[in-house]
């Protein structure tokens, strides 16, 4: 089997005047097409690197990483990236926000104009496209965030802690719609969270990893036995979910 | 979302509110034209009463006879336009090429570094001690003058914009380079608007700069404009033409503030 991401034994170490910091000594991690991933760990252990090496933003120290059979940087387009606040553009229109990857990109073509119009549609945005962000609620701005991401038809999702900026209330209503926007789309998820409740919630497999230089201390497949069709909010009510959250934590080994 | 309701149906307390808060700004205003007022007459009453000496302090009405023989000369808007011109191509100038500048140095992190020192020295020095540099280099005239316009606003100018593009959030930056912006790409989509009303902001303050820039210019080159006319008047002591000249100028520095005002009212309309 073959798989859609392959993360082959990564290394970074950053430079800084006062000496080298270890961030990542050595991840490895296989992902097929369709998972959900998520990745927890202590807070400043790198998993923001990680995803950025994915992303190919910033150049691992050591290692590689192979999606879709090529190197990543090559293939920027196959992966989006959704960042920790929506970062829409208060001087532009929700359009001109979600046109920007494709603007960027040089890919202002009738067909993918058709494709953002539908996505717009789709997610129920269509009749705000001309108002500006501040006029938006914060789910609606987070949809419109993803709506940028999707324009771009990446094959791979990376969420960087994308719902911390919102309160509770938004933010298990906004990982709600998020779920289902990429189980609809069928995209593949990396998720980097520090929320253990959301990712047992959301992934289909979670990494856990160490304190930096960070490596994997373990890895799980969450198996919920949901009633429903699974939702991030049904995963709440299984009952496996307690078992995992405990589990998770005392990994975690949290001292404050 | 956020809009207001139409108010169709309003509360009495709605209406008490909305009353006070005008009532409020209706006595601002009469308030303000009061203090104007008073502040004439008591000069005029002064001057008639002669209580203050008329020929050093002026009065109301020989400034307006001022300017009217001013005006009957053909003088008046020849020297008002004159300042006029050199004040905007002074203030415009200086907030584009600051700007430009500000864009090399933002380009360029090696550049910065290397002028960071000078444009320092340059900022604090008094470029009004330049002026005679100036006249020397480019002659007793309009260009002179403008020059040192440009001088004193240009620096502040350059360091207030270079520091609104650097300070433009990184994670902004980050978001279009996941798309896989260029340098060019990330100034032209994140930088420069982002940063729209830092250089509309300096803008607003270079027109005060250029105005004390042309001012002093006028003084020194001493052929023609408003700052002529005041430094004209105060050595043949005629103080009613520099009085006249000082309110004229008030007006004229007023009213390109407000255009500005308004100009960025306009290029920042979509920022809500």
């Amino acid at each position: 089997m073959s798989y859609i991401v392959e993360i082959k034994n990564i290394g970074m170490n950053y430079q800084s005047p006062n000496g080298e910091i270890p961030a990542i000594a050595d991840i490895s991690m296989n992902i097929s097409k369709g998972e959900f991933i998520c990745i927890v760990g202590p807070s400043g252990c790198g998993k923001s690197t990680l995803l950025s090496i994915i992303a190919g933003l910033v150049k691992p120290s050591c290692g590689n990483i192979v999606i879709n059979g090529g190197r990543s940087g090559e293939c920027l387009q196959q992966v989006g990236y959704m960042l920790q606040k929506d970062f829409l553009f208060e001087w532009s229109t929700i359009l001109e926000n979600v046109m920007l990857g494709l603007d960027i990109k040089k890919a202002l073509t009738p067909e993918n104009r058709e494709y953002v119009y539908k996505l717009l549609d789709t997610y129920g945005l269509s009749e705000f496209k001309d108002k500006y962000p501040s006029q938006l609620s914060g789910g609606m701005r987070q949809r419109a965030a993803m709506i940028r991401t999707l324009a771009l038809r990446p094959e791979i999702l990376l969420l960087d802690e994308a719902f911390s900026a919102l309160d509770y209330q938004t933010r298990l209503a906004v990982t709600e719609d998020i779920y289902y926007i990429i189980k609809k789309e069928n995209k593949t998820a990396i998720m980097v969270t520090h929320d253990i409740a959301e990712s047992i919630s959301m992934a289909d497999r979670i990494f856990v990893l160490t304190g930096r230089p960070s490596s994997i201390r373990s890895e799980h497949n969450i198996l919920l036995s949901c009633n429903d069709v699974r939702t991030p909010f049904n995963s709440r009510e299984a009952p496996e979910f307690r078992h995992y959250f405990n589990l998770i934590w005392k990994e975690l080994d949290v001292h404050v | 979302m956020f809009k207001h309701k139409q108010e169709t149906n309003l509360s009495s307390e709605r209406l008490e509110y909305l009353k006070s808060k005008k009532r409020r700004k209706v006595s601002v205003l009469v308030t303000q034209i009061v203090i104007l007022v008073v502040f004439f007459a008591q000069w005029e009453i002064l001057a008639r009463l002669n209580i203050v000496d008329s020929f050093i302090t002026s009065q109301p009405s020989r400034i307006v006879n001022t300017i009217i023989n001013l005006y009957r000369e053909g003088q008046l808007f020849h020297h008002i336009g004159i300042t006029c011109w050199e004040t905007v191509v002074g203030f415009v100038a200086g907030t584009v090429l600051g700007t430009l500048i500000a864009v090399v140095l933002w380009w360029s992190e090696f550049l910065s570094k290397v002028l960071e020192p000078y444009l320092v020295i340059l900022n604090s020095l008094p470029k009004i001690a330049l002026g005679p540099i100036f006249i020397v280099w480019f002659g007793a005239g309009t260009t002179s003058i403008i020059i040192i316009a440009l001088a004193i606003s240009i620096v502040v100018s350059i360091l207030e914009v270079l520091n609104g593009f650097m300070a433009t959030d990184e994670e902004q930056i980050k978001l279009v380079k996941t798309f896989g912006a260029s340098r060019f790409q990330v100034f032209t989509k994140v930088v420069f608007p982002a940063n729209l009303p830092v250089i509309i902001n300096s803008l607003k303050v270079n027109v005060g700069l250029s105005w004390v820039g042309v001012i002093v210019g006028e003084f020194l080159v001493s052929k023609s404009g408003l700052g002529y006319l005041i430094v004209y008047g105060g050595q043949v002591f005629k103080l009613d033409l520099v009085m006249a000249s000082v309110i004229i100028l008030c007006i004229a520095a007023g009213i390109m503030y407000q255009a500005v005002v308004l100009l960025q009212k306009v290029l920042i309309k979509k920022h809500i």
